[in-house]
């Protein structure tokens, strides 16, 4: 039951990171139907950013905490999305309109680009980050097996929450949140009754970018170790999330991040670690197929 | 077209808009200095006790300038002449037309050159290695230019039917001691059959949600190459795979008792170049046997119905043809080369291990394709001969040949999305030449 509990709470860890991501991948895939491939380095970048960030404070002699970490949170949030901005101005806007696998394709191209581009810049070796915040509670002491919650872990439930409240308020109750969701519905429409199509386009990649940051922040404090490579495989799972709950639902990408952290954690815990990816694939697959439209997804009408 | 020169016109004449200008090009320099300062500027290393930086704030500067030059130059571009910044790549369009009535003659000229390269002077070992290596980026791009270029379908994971192929012909020569001409058949049928399992369930979707699930099944047959030890081997690989022979005659200096060896049975003295060669021509010929098939095949009906589904799906199911079994023969056929490509690999280096088997590899051959120009054969020979060549000229810009490579797909995608080569006239006219437009 321990054992259970511990796993769970892994799980929701690591789904909550691939909640934040899959968001991203969900609104853009929401309102111009493409699969924007380069999210998962723009989660890489932020991850970057994020030990950059500690260490110039580390050097800079702000070690307090809470500081630190909100310092850390505004400028990764900030710097990643102008980098979600110039990587839709540049390589996408253009080629609205374009034949049907063009942005994939490159989308592709912007995600081989960007890698080898933080790879060249930064070196191709692991970076590693000393804890910044050590220790969490131990339950269960005195028996044979104890459950552990790190303050990181606590930490990435709490902002995660924090995050998913001011988003649903974003999206619900603003201007930019309204317009947003007629882009969803009607882009032409949406365009014709005064909204303007492009910006809507170019904050929801940079509203993406901030959150695929802070997911990028958390998987720095809770791995302490990040190279290049992280947003390829991170990037393909949280996309998976967002199929799991239904692309274009926001609720769904954080509900299919979650589920898919947990079935992680419990394949990983109870059966082979080596496979957990495949789980991860197979799970992809096996929704396209019998629910494409996903949990909490609308279905897709092909018209004419 | 009118609209066009008058708006060059008026443009000229009222000059640049100076304030606008340096507005928009400040604007772009500030972008530039938000995304380069930390990223650029500040790279961690390590130092005694933990993590440092290394500051490079010229690097900095250098491409903030860069930035707002360029960005000032494409102003002063657009209204000092407005088309030109999208007629830059007009003169690479015109390239097809240029060497239209000479095609022929060309890749005529092409397969003679490729015959006798090995026989050139200057055609060492080392040559004749490379020009395998570009031959195999070929065959591969042919193979994928069947599923992507014909119909469509956006693949990502075609390095596991490469790796398929090569697996299964690096297991059966090993275990049952099968010679490459018996297995490189049965290695074509289990990377189609691949083809067929991941394919019948999973071709109904939307192109871009196979992209995404092609890209999965990859990785996981990577995975599988990786764990399971007992018939891969894991990340150590095969290693000691059989090496082809020439009809039976082995390409060592002192065959086994009782067997002639290729020098021996032609009177010719031993060289180590004679495999080299033999694996050149080997897959010289594989090559030209894809490029053969999918040429003719692209005559026959179902080629037609791939192109027309790639065009339009809805009209094609409502003119009575099954998508998805369209579809499946092209994933397989295509799967099947790569499976040919991928049985030669596993011969021709005798070594081969899942590192060889990666996404990159996926995306390189989706590069060649898309470079080339979906569709066309002798696109994807120039783009696998760039590709392939432009790193050996040295090791920086190896370095940087992934980094070009990304870029390069998207300015392709944004200047000429259908690629450099790429010239799509409808494969059959009504009228042949009356309804050709002028």
């Amino acid at each position: 039951m321990l054992y259970f509990l511990q796993q769970l709470i892994n799980g929701l860890t690591l789904g909550a990171m691939y909640g934040l991501i899959a968001i991203g991948y969900s609104m853009v895939y929401g309102i111009i139907g493409m699969i924007n491939f380069a999210h998962g380095e723009i989660y890489m970048i932020g991850a970057f950013l994020s030990i950059i960030c500690f260490t110039l404070l580390g050097i800079l002699g702000i070690t307090w905490v809470p500081l630190a970490l909100l310092i850390v949170l505004l400028v990764a949030m900030a710097c990643t999305s102008a980098y979600g901005w110039t990587v839709e101005r540049l390589a996408y806007r253009p080629l609205r309109g374009s034949f049907r696998l063009a942005p994939l394709i490159s989308a592709i191209g912007m995600s081989i680009f960007l890698q080898n581009y933080v790879q060249l810049l930064q070196g191709a070796n692991v970076k590693p980050l000393p804890p910044v915040i050590i220790g969490g509670f131990v339950f269960g002491a005195g028996g044979g097996f104890t459950v552990t919650v790190s303050y990181v872990q606590i930490i990435i439930l709490l902002l995660t929450v924090a995050l998913m409240v001011a988003f649903s308020y974003l999206i619900g109750h603003t201007p930019l949140g309204r317009a947003q969701r007629a882009c969803q519905q009607d882009l032409t429409m949406a365009g014709l009754c005064g909204v303007n199509v492009d910006r809507t386009i170019s904050l929801t990649f940079v509203m993406g970018a901030a959150l695929a940051a802070v997911a990028g922040i958390m998987a720095t404090l809770y791995y302490g170790v990040i190279d290049f490579f992280i947003g390829f495989l991170a990037g393909v799972k949280a996309f998976t999330a967002a199929v799991l709950g239904g692309i274009g639902s926001i609720p769904g990408a954080m509900l299919g991040g979650l589920l898919l952290g947990m079935v992680e954690a419990f394949w990983s815990g109870y059966f082979s670690i080596e496979y957990k990816d495949v789980a991860a694939f197979s799970i992809l697959i096996l929704v396209l197929i019998f629910l494409p439209s996903g949990l909490l997804g609308r279905p897709e009408v092909e018209k004419v | 077209m009118a609209g066009r020169v008058l708006g060059a016109t008026t443009a000229a004449t009222t000059g640049i808009d100076w304030p606008a200008a340096l507005k928009e090009c400040l604007a772009a320099a500030l972008v530039a200095l938000v995304l380069f300062l930390p990223l650029v500027g500040m790279r961690t290393v390590r130092v005694e006790g933990g993590a440092g930086l290394d500051f490079r704030f010229g690097w900095v500067a250098i491409g903030v300038a860069a930035v707002f030059a360029g960005r000032f130059l494409l102003v002063a571009l657009r209204t000092v002449r407005p088309g030109t910044v999208g007629a830059v790549t007009a003169p690479i369009a015109r390239i097809p037309a240029l060497f239209g009535p000479y095609t022929q003659f060309l890749v005529i000229g092409g397969v003679v050159f490729a015959f006798v390269l090995p026989f050139l002077p200057f055609a060492n070992r080392y040559v004749v290695d490379i020009a395998t290596t570009v031959l195999i980026y070929v065959m591969l791009g042919w193979g994928l230019n069947i599923v992507v270029g014909l119909a469509g379908l956006l693949d990502l994971g075609y390095v596991a039917f490469y790796a398929v192929g090569a697996y299964s012909y690096a297991l059966l020569a090993i275990n049952f001691d099968l010679s490459f001409w018996e297995c490189l058949p049965l290695a074509g049928a289990f990377a189609a059959f691949m083809g067929v399992v991941l394919g019948f369930p999973v071709l109904r979707l939307r192109g871009d949600y196979l992209a995404i699930v092609t890209l999965g099944f990859g990785e996981i047959i990577r995975i599988i190459l990786l764990n399971w030890y007992d018939v891969t081997n894991g990340p150590n690989g095969l290693s000691a795979i059989p090496r082809p022979s020439f009809f039976g005659l082995e390409f060592t200096r002192s065959p086994d008792e009782g067997e002639a060896a290729f020098h021996e049975f032609f009177g010719l003295s031993y060289s180590s170049l004679h495999r080299v060669q033999f694996l050149y021509f080997l897959i010289l010929i594989l090559a030209l046997v894809t490029n053969a098939f999918v040429l003719r095949i692209r005559k026959l009906p179902i080629s037609r119905a791939w192109e027309a589904l790639r065009e339009d799906e809805i009209a094609c199911r409502a003119l009575g043809i099954n998508p998805t079994n369209t579809k499946l023969t092209a994933f397989a056929l295509g799967a099947m080369f790569g499976g040919f490509a991928g049985s030669f690999f596993a011969t021709r280096q005798g070594f081969i291990s899942p590192e060889s088997f990666t996404f990159i590899e996926s995306a390189l051959v989706l590069a060649i394709v898309v470079l080339g120009g979906m569709g066309s054969q002798v696109g994807v020979v120039l783009a696998a001969l760039v590709l392939v060549l432009l790193p050996e000229f040295g090791r920086e810009f190896a370095q940087f040949r992934m980094l070009l490579f990304g870029a390069a797909m998207v300015m392709i995608m944004i200047w000429r999305p259908r690629g450099l080569l790429a010239h799509r006239e409808p494969t059959i006219h009504l009228h042949p030449v009356a309804a050709a437009p002028p």
